[in-house]
């Protein structure tokens, strides 16, 4: 019987099709949407997770995420350093200077400085130039993006390509001269600011003059210290904020969530993604039905039992949700292949895929429970009236 | 078989649709034998109660009050479930307007109550064929329905009918959307195929022209068998 459910499913082509395209957009738009959402929020952070070698950050307890900077005394580094169990702690700057192009245009940039000795916190991956080369006078490295977008000089001719900042280049930075040493590579950052790596001393002296400059502590524990431990001593020996990276990345985001629009925005066309694929879906399944009936009734008089029109109909239902969550997830993942390398934050993780597989259960539950009801109410007799 | 030669024994049997003010009575206390290896005819006007009463001995229906008795059966102290059953192994349906899955092909169309009944695909199609063969369809198996002309589909249904063997076969207007002919010849292939001693017909019928085809013709009005006459069959 469960096939010829499945006839009566697929014979009907417009149907069929109108179903799964229902289905397929529905998984697709919730894909997407909360592929674009995981993106962006993973933005906020990125700053995080491209600097891996610090254990703990520490930080002004005022400060609610990453680029919510209150800069510390630089004396608050020496106390970090003495607390138990700390291995290393070096200085960051982080900060939006004003740059001042070649061709005169003025960029904000995210200037990051880094402890002069060690030169921890680097950018991850190297295009072109090292790291060490920022040991030279007046040095910077800038991001590949940054360099070939924002900092790019625009040609003179209209309607001419922009030239991407290169190695030799040079910028002013709060009228001070920068020089490019480097290419890197960065993650994306929320605000889309180029990035600029330097010294720590190199970007004090960018930085407009204030008492405190130092942004963040990062922190290296001794072998076999627990994180979170060392977090809770830094923070109860200083009286200053200690976060494990983590932890720093869960305040960035959590504070994101709360503070921006950008849950509600993702969420309602998350949502209208399931109500539009539930209409469509559970309208075009109850119209199959309903231009079913009289097959569903004939079966019923021949002795069909509810339990096994029930399992026929849950079948049918079963294959388009399938099928349509395929083609859905298929598309919002070539969507995400094909927007590779554009600015668009796309992040596909496997909890989406269980959320839009939850979706499309709860749609194909939906759709066929209307359908279910009409067909078990069905008296066999209405038959001889059809 | 019944002990006393009737497949369905009908007594005082009554049925009303709605309630209050827009009660209709369908059946007022209708007493009806249907005999083992008859053809029998329910005509009278539209609206009489006949197509009730098919539906109430066929099991798809429950009746108000009085007694119905199916092979020695009664349906009144059947559950809904154990009419189910009783339907899926005893009784086959021809409609007015054939009923038949259009997605399906004839084959399995006809195979369907023997699916229902539990039985292997291949050997529900290989049945299915044997009956095919039968009503002069053999070579129509993997045709679909709305391919075939309207009595080659009321000989499809014929087929279904009879597929799994069934006691009592119940039709309803099988040849009202026939031209006469064609009514002819489904009317012959159903008491041909179809009539046997271990087996009774109820055919519900407007149409006049294949009342010589019934072994009695119960006319009904007004929810009340009236008359219950014999007739000659021509086959």
């Amino acid at each position: 019987m469960y096939l010829v459910a499945l006839k009566m499913l697929v014979g009907d082509r417009g149907k069929y099709l109108g179903l799964i395209m229902g289905l397929t957009f529905a998984a697709l738009l919730i894909t997407q949407q909360s592929s674009i959402f995981t993106g962006l929020m993973t933005r906020t952070f990125s700053f995080i997770n491209d600097l891996s070698q610090p254990d703990i950050w520490v930080m002004d307890p005022k400060v609610q995420f990453i680029d919510d900077v209150k800069p510390l005394q630089d004396t608050e580094l020496l106390r970090v350093r003495g607390v138990t169990g700390v291995e290393w702690a070096v200085p960051l700057y982080k900060g939006l200077l004003k740059a001042r192009l070649q061709d005169g245009n003025f960029q904000i940039v995210n200037v990051l400085g880094l402890d002069d000795a060690t030169l921890i916190g680097g950018p991850p991956v190297m295009v072109q130039g090292s790291l060490a080369d920022l040991r030279t006078q007046d040095s910077i490295i800038v991001d590949e993006v940054g360099a070939s977008t924002r900092l790019a000089r625009r040609s003179v001719e209209p309607g001419g390509g922009a030239t991407p900042l290169g190695v030799g280049d040079a910028l002013e930075i709060n009228d001070r001269r920068a020089v490019v040493v480097g290419i890197c590579r960065v993650s994306r950052t929320f605000q889309s600011q180029p990035v600029i790596y330097t010294t720590y001393n190199r970007a004090t002296t960018f930085a407009p003059r204030e008492r405190k400059l130092l942004s963040f502590i990062l922190v290296k524990g001794a072998e076999g210290m627990d994180p979170r431990e060392l977090a809770g001593r830094i923070a109860r020996g200083t009286g200053l904020a200690a976060y494990t990276a983590d932890a720093f990345k869960r305040l960035t985001f959590d504070f994101y969530m709360r503070n921006t629009g950008i849950p509600i925005n993702f969420g309602i066309a998350v949502t209208l993604g399931f109500l539009i694929g539930t209409a469509i879906a559970g309208q075009t399944f109850y119209n199959f039905t309903l231009e079913h009936l009289r097959y569903f009734g004939t079966l019923k008089a021949m002795g069909t039992t509810n339990g096994v029109l029930l399992r026929m109909i849950v079948l049918q239902a079963l294959v388009v949700g399938v099928q349509g969550y395929g083609l859905g997830i298929g598309g919002a993942a070539l969507f995400g292949y094909l927007m590779r390398g554009t600015q668009l934050a796309f992040r596909l993780v496997p909890e989406i895929l269980i959320l839009a597989g939850a979706a499309i259960v709860v749609i194909v539950t939906l759709s066929a429970l209307i359908s279910v009801r009409k067909v078990m109410k069905l008296e066999p007799a209405i038959v001889f009236k059809m | 078989m019944s002990s006393n030669g009737a497949a369905v024994v009908l007594r005082g049997v009554t049925k009303s649709y709605g309630s209050g003010s827009s009660r209709v009575q369908a059946l007022r206390g209708v007493d009806l034998d249907v005999r083992l290896g008859e053809l029998l005819m329910l005509v009278g006007p539209s609206g009489c109660g006949k197509t009730t009463l098919i539906s109430v001995v066929a099991a798809i229906l429950d009746h108000d009050e009085g007694e119905i008795t199916v092979f020695d059966r009664s349906l009144g102290s059947m559950s809904q479930l154990q009419k189910t059953r009783f339907r899926r192994d005893n009784i086959g349906f021809v409609f007015q307007a054939y009923n038949l899955i259009p997605t399906l092909t004839v084959a399995e169309n006809v195979a369907i109550p023997l699916l229902i009944l539990g039985s292997r695909r291949s050997a529900a199609l290989s049945r299915a064929r044997d009956m095919l063969d039968a009503v002069g369809l053999g070579d129509k198996l993997s045709a679909f329905p709305p391919a075939l002309s309207g009595g080659q589909q009321q000989r499809v249904a014929i087929a279904r009918a009879l597929v799994n063997d069934p006691r009592l076969i119940v039709c309803d207007e099988p040849t009202s959307a026939l031209d006469a002919d064609t009514g002819r010849l489904v009317m012959d292939v159903l008491r041909r195929s179809a009539l046997s001693e271990s087996r009774a017909l109820m055919i519900v019928t407007h149409d006049n022209r294949i009342f010589s085809f019934a072994d009695r013709i119960a006319r009904m009005d007004d929810g009340r068998i009236t008359l219950v006459e014999p007739q000659v069959a021509t086959s």
